[in-house]
Order: structure tokens, then C-alpha cells, then sequence
């Protein structure tokens, strides 16, 4: 009876209470659409990141990161990769030798980064084969390069001319090769595109005189969510005095800085527009006590107990907020479902300009369970810590004068 | 046997910038199967003493005993469970809870009580078939006149199978018709079933029918009648 005369409770002032629970739905509906968008641009810029170049995890020699040289690259060993190939959840493994050479064609001369990959691995973890807008892919058996659009835009070079490339090798030996360009590729990202060139990685080898030795193993994991556990399993099997085991966290800082930052200013205006709903709920709470100041004193006068009181509080309060949280998670899923499969893509001039800060120009959604059910915990403790009030308007009544000043 | 015995009370309201004294030394004591009404003016401490002797409210001096328990000093909890299984209460404004039906209100008492949902059932349908209303048990107090309102308000008071009811002006919000029905209600409880009454009242036609009258007046027992 007690869940009867609390839900009832609730309809005595259906226009009160439907105002709240409105206001209750519409801050969850809006805090499911505000986190959706954000955590699913936070994904997409993590993945994309990933897969434009990182990968998830990265296997280096130890030092590598913090100093990026040829002398600190690893030497590779099929042991070593297939430890790394068989450990649970990674899908691909992408070896790497990379470093710098200045890249010349006639007169014009300009600094690149130079990439040896495993081209059909590569491909698996970065799609850099979609992004040769020009001439042919490489093979691992090539003796040619691909160029970055930018750059071959630069050098005034197209496929068929030769390039020539100038550098360091491994342990200060000379790099010094010329090699035809078989492909050009466009990259969204403007650095990229202007200093790229890749090679296949046993010619790369070659160029820097650095035989079988890796600057990075890159990895394809199943779930970016098992990062922590493929890097903790790999760097159990593995020698971690000489070798480096990295989550694509410690692979971005600046991006992982950049989504926190962002990622807090989003909560923060979370929280205000939950202060906000918060006073409206609280104005409802001191109206539905102080009405019924009278009620209560007569229902203590007959041997209700306070905490019976309290607990009939309580559970109208929950009522209230359990429906409201309820209908903001049921309006808001369809539609976070839909956009979630049919992200917001940007076209025109707005779509260039966020293309030159290497994002894809358009808003993705998240549909983490976690979204829905932290709105719900907000509200709760919202509620919780506004409901204080009426049950400590009970705690202190006194039947007498609560019939009195009513 | 006794069920109310109040000695040498006074009660002193002191928020004001002048004491106020409601209650100069009442002595009262009132016996099983009474039906006692207090009369008196406006302002002579009627209710004052009604929520003393029904533990609603600690006396600035003097004992109260009810039903042979001395509650003077009790504390607040224990109170409100006293008074849930010793008084039963009708109030002036009915005061049935809106959202329950007639039958759940009289029920709800006996829900405090832990009684179960049998017995509650039971005895609700008896009391308000006693009281004339068994026929409006499911409709809500708003449906029912004021009459039927304080009907269904002394079947909740009677539900919790009380030592004795104290009634704070019962009839003052009811017409000629209903006074008299609920009188005539009430009546028949105390004679039928011996139930105790104790009214607080300035309606003639409550006073007639009782048959123990105590007057007030500035707080002290100026008179007490019993009538055979």
C-alpha cells in the first residue's frame, strides 16, 4: 500500500509532477545527445588516429620513442614477431623502418619522411591503399616509391619521374638512392601529405643499411578497449629490458590531452544544465513538503512513523525521477541509434577547414551503455542529495505544530 | 477502570513575548465507556489539552497516564507508537488521505499496525458497514460529503481497536443532518461496543448528547456534569 499511496502521491498535482518529470527527461535527453556526440568524435578521432598511422599499440626498442633514430631502431627476428602475432587479440602486425631523408627532383629539394612498410600489412592497418589517387600500389618486391601529394605537388613530380632521396643510415652510413615513383597518394592530414614517401621495407632496409632491423612494430588489435590487456600480455612475453611495449594513450599524448580537455568542458556544461534542472527539482520538493505539512502532522498524530514518512518521500521522489530518467533514455535511443549508423557529415567549405586539422568532417555518436546509465547516476545523486530537504523537514516535525502552522 | 488520568497539568506557551497558560491545573480522569465531551469558549485550551491527553503534544507540568502507561516523559518515537496502538483520532477536517480510497484509509491504520491483509480487509468492510458507508468503500473522500467523510474518519480511528478516540470538534464542519447521524453513530459505538469518547466541542447538539460534560474556561476545569 505504502507503493500505491506513494504513486498516487505523485498524481495529486498531475501538472506539478508531469512539469518535473519533463524537466527530469529533457536534461537526460540532452545529456544522452551532448555525451553520445562527444564520446563518438572522441572514438572516431582515437581510431582514426590509430589507423591513419599508430596503430593501437606499438612495439619499439627501448629509448626509441623519446629519441626517434635509426640507432635506436630493433632488430627484428621471426621469433619476435610471431611471439608478438600469436598473442590474443592482436589481428595484424605491421613492421615499420622509418626515418629521414631529404627528397629531390631537379632543382627543388625538400626534407620527407621516409616509411619502409610491409605494403599488404600496411594496408590492413592504415587503408593507404585507398589514398593513392595516382599510378599503382606498391608490392613488397618493388624498387620504387610512393609519394604524398603534397609534397609531389612541391618537387613538381608525377609518376614515372625519379626521385631522388639523401640521407642517414643506420650508424651514421650514407643513404643516397634514386627510385622511380610509382604512386601518389593524397592524405587528409597537411603535415602528412607534405612530407611522405613511402617504400617497401626490405628496399628501406637497404637505403639506410639497416638489414632487418625495425624502428616500430605497429599492431591491429580486435577492440581498442583490450589495449591495456594486449599490451600487458605482449610485454609479459617479451624482453622488456631492450623492447618497448605502447597503447595508442601513450602513442597520442597530445591527442588523449586534447579529448580530456575537452571531455571536462563538456561535463562541466553537463553539470550546469543539471544545476539548473536541480533548483527546478528542488522547488517541487520544498512545494510537495510544505503543502503537506499538515497531512504529515496528521499522519504522525495517528502512529505513522517518521521513517515511514520518509520512505513514502522517498519512494515519490524515485517514482519521479525513475520515469524521467526512463523517458530521456527512450527518446533519446532511437534517436542516438540512427545517428550512431548515419553520422552528421559536413560538406562544403566547413568540411575543408575541419579536413585541414586532419578530422573527418563530420559529428559521430557513441551508443555506449555507459552514457545512458551515467545520466541516470547523475540524476540519482541529484536526487539523493535534493531529497535531503523533505526528509529532514520529517525527521524534525512535530505533529502539533505541523497542524498548527499549516 | 481508568483509561485517561491527567493530574495538575499546565501548559505554558512561551514563544510569545507574553506567556501564554493555556492549561492551569487540570485534573481529570476518565473512565472506560465514556462519552465525554469538553466544552468552553474560543481560546479556553480545549484542543490544547485534547493533544496532551493524546500524547500529541508534553505538558509543561504535571503527569498524564493513559490506559495505566505514564507518557508525560515518553519520547517521541515511542509516542507514535503508543498512540498508533492506544488512541484513535478524528479530526475537525476529516484529514482522510486524498489518494486512498474510503476502504484504504481505514485500512491504513491497521497497515501500521502489521496486521494482515485478511484481517485488514475484514474489519475495514465491518466498520464502514457499521458506519453506513460499506456501499462507498472504494470511492475516494472527495467523492463523499462531509458527513460521509468523518464517518469514514471515526471508522479509521475506531479501525486500530483503540482504548478510546479523542475527537477535536467533529461536527464543526457538518450540517444539522450529518451532525446528528454522526452523533447518532457514535453513540450507538459507545453504547454497543463500549467504546470510549473523548470531544472537544462548542456544538449544543454534541453536548446534549453526552453524558459526561467538562467545562473550560482560561484553562482550568470550571465544571464537571455526568448525566445518567
Amino acid at each position: 500500500m505504502y507503493l500505491i499511496l506513494a504513486w498516487r502521491n505523485i498524481w495529486r498535482n498531475k501538472r506539478r509532477s508531469i512539469i518535473t518529470i519533463a524537466s527530469i527527461t529533457f536534461a537526460v535527453f540532452i545529456a544522452c545527445v551532448m555525451r553520445s556526440m562527444q564520446l563518438g568524435s572522441y572514438n572516431r578521432m582515437i581510431s582514426n588516429a590509430a589507423q591513419f598511422f599508430t596503430g593501437y599499440i606499438q612495439v619499439h626498442e627501448k629509448g626509441y620513442w623519446k629519441d626517434k633514430t635509426l640507432d635506436n631502431s630493433l632488430g627484428s627476428s621471426d621469433t619476435l614477431i610471431n611471439t608478438i602475432a600469436n598473442t590474443q587479440g592482436v589481428e595484424v602486425v605491421v613492421p615499420r623502418l622509418e626515418s629521414f631523408a631529404l627528397a629531390s627532383y631537379g632543382t627543388k629539394t625538400k626534407g620527407s619522411l621516409v616509411m619502409g612498410i610491409e605494403p599488404e600489412q600496411e594496408d590492413e592497418l592504415t587503408k593507404v591503399k585507398s589514398k593513392v589517387v595516382k599510378g599503382e600500389y606498391l608490392t613488397s618486391s618493388d624498387k620504387a616509391v610512393m609519394v604524398a601529394e603534397g609534397l609531389a605537388d612541391y618537387l613538381n613530380v608525377t609518376v614515372g619521374d625519379t626521385l631522388v632521396l639523401l640521407g642517414q643510415g643506420y650508424h651514421g652510413a650514407n643513404a643516397a638512392a634514386v627510385y622511380p615513383i610509382k604512386g601518389i597518394m593524397k592524405f587528409p592530414v597537411p603535415t602528412q601529405n607534405q612530407q611522405t614517401v613511402y617504400m617497401p621495407l626490405k628496399e628501406a632496409q637497404w637505403f639506410y643499411a639497416a638489414n632487418n632491423r625495425l624502428t616500430s612494430i605497429a599492431l591491429v588489435i580486435d577492440k581498442a578497449k583490450n589495449t591495456d590487456r594486449i599490451v600487458a600480455d605482449i610485454s609479459s612475453k617479451i624482453d622488456t629490458s631492450k623492447l618497448e611495449v605502447m597503447g595508442w594513450r601513450d602513442l597520442m599524448p597530445d591527442l588523449v590531452q586534447g579529448i580530456e580537455v575537452d571531455n571536462i568542458s563538456g561535463k562541466v556544461m553537463l553539470w550546469i544544465l543539471y544545476a539548473v534542472i536541480g533548483f527546478g527539482m528542488f522547488g517541487t520538493f520544498l512545494m510537495m513538503t510544505a503543502e503537506r505539512m499538515y497531512e504529515f502532522g496528521v499522519m504522525m498524530s495517528v502512529g505513522m512513523r517518521r521513517k515511514i514518512m520518509q520512505w513514502i518521500i522517498v519512494l515519490e521522489i524515485g517514482f519521479m525521477s525513475t520515469l524521467g530518467v526512463l523517458a530521456g533514455v527512450f527518446i533519446s535511443l532511437p534517436i542516438l541509434t540512427y545517428y550512431y549508423h548515419n553520422p552528421i557529415y559536413f560538406t562544403g567549405a566547413s568540411a575543408e577547414a575541419i579536413e585541414t586539422f586532419g578530422m573527418e568532417p563530420a559529428y559521430f555518436f557513441s551508443l555506449e551503455p555507459s552514457l545512458f546509465y551515467n545520466q541516470a547516476w547523475a540524476i540519482f545523486l541529484m536526487v539523493a542529495i535534493l531529497g535531503f530537504y523533505p526528509l529532514y523537514v520529517i525527521h524534525k516535525l512535530k505533529p502539533v505544530e505541523a497542524m498548527r502552522e499549516a | 477502570m481508568s483509561v485517561i488520568k491527567a493530574e495538575n497539568i499546565t501548559k505554558t506557551y512561551k514563544e510569545t513575548a507574553v506567556p501564554v497558560h493555556a492549561l492551569n491545573g487540570i485534573n481529570l480522569e476518565v473512565q472506560e465507556g465514556e462519552f465525554t465531551a469538553i466544552v468552553g469558549p474560543s481560546g479556553c485550551g480545549k484542543t490544547t489539552l485534547l493533544n496532551i491527553l493524546g500524547g500529541l503534544d508534553h505538558p509543561s507540568t504535571g503527569t498524564v497516564e493513559v490506559a495505566g502507561t505514564n507518557i508525560t516523559d515518553m519520547k517521541d518515537s515511542k509516542l507514535i507508537d503508543f498512540r498508533l496502538q492506544t488512541i484513535g483520532f478524528v479530526f475537525q477536517a476529516y484529514n482522510l488521505i486524498p489518494v486512498l480510497t474510503n476502504k484504504e484509509n481505514v485500512e491504513f491504520i491497521m497497515l501500521l499496525q502489521k496486521r494482515s491483509k485478511a484481517e485488514r480487509d475484514k474489519r475495514a468492510m465491518e466498520l464502514l458497514e457499521q458506519m453506513g458507508i460499506a456501499d462507498k468503500a472504494n470511492q475516494r473522500p472527495s467523492e463523499l460529503s462531509g458527513g460521509q467523510q468523518q464517518r469514514v474518519a471515526v471508522a479509521r480511528a475506531l479501525a486500530s481497536k483503540p482504548k478510546f478516540i479523542l475527537a477535536d470538534e467533529p461536527t464543526a464542519n457538518l450540517d444539522s443532518v450529518s451532525t446528528a447521524n454522526l452523533l447518532d453513530m457514535m453513540a450507538r459505538m459507545n453504547q454497543e461496543q463500549n467504546a470510549t469518547f473523548v470531544f472537544s466541542t462548542h456544538d449544543q447538539r454534541v453536548i446534549d448528547k453526552a453524558k459526561r460534560i467538562v467545562t473550560l474556561e482560561d484553562g482550568k476545569i470550571v465544571s464537571d456534569e455526568t448525566r445518567n
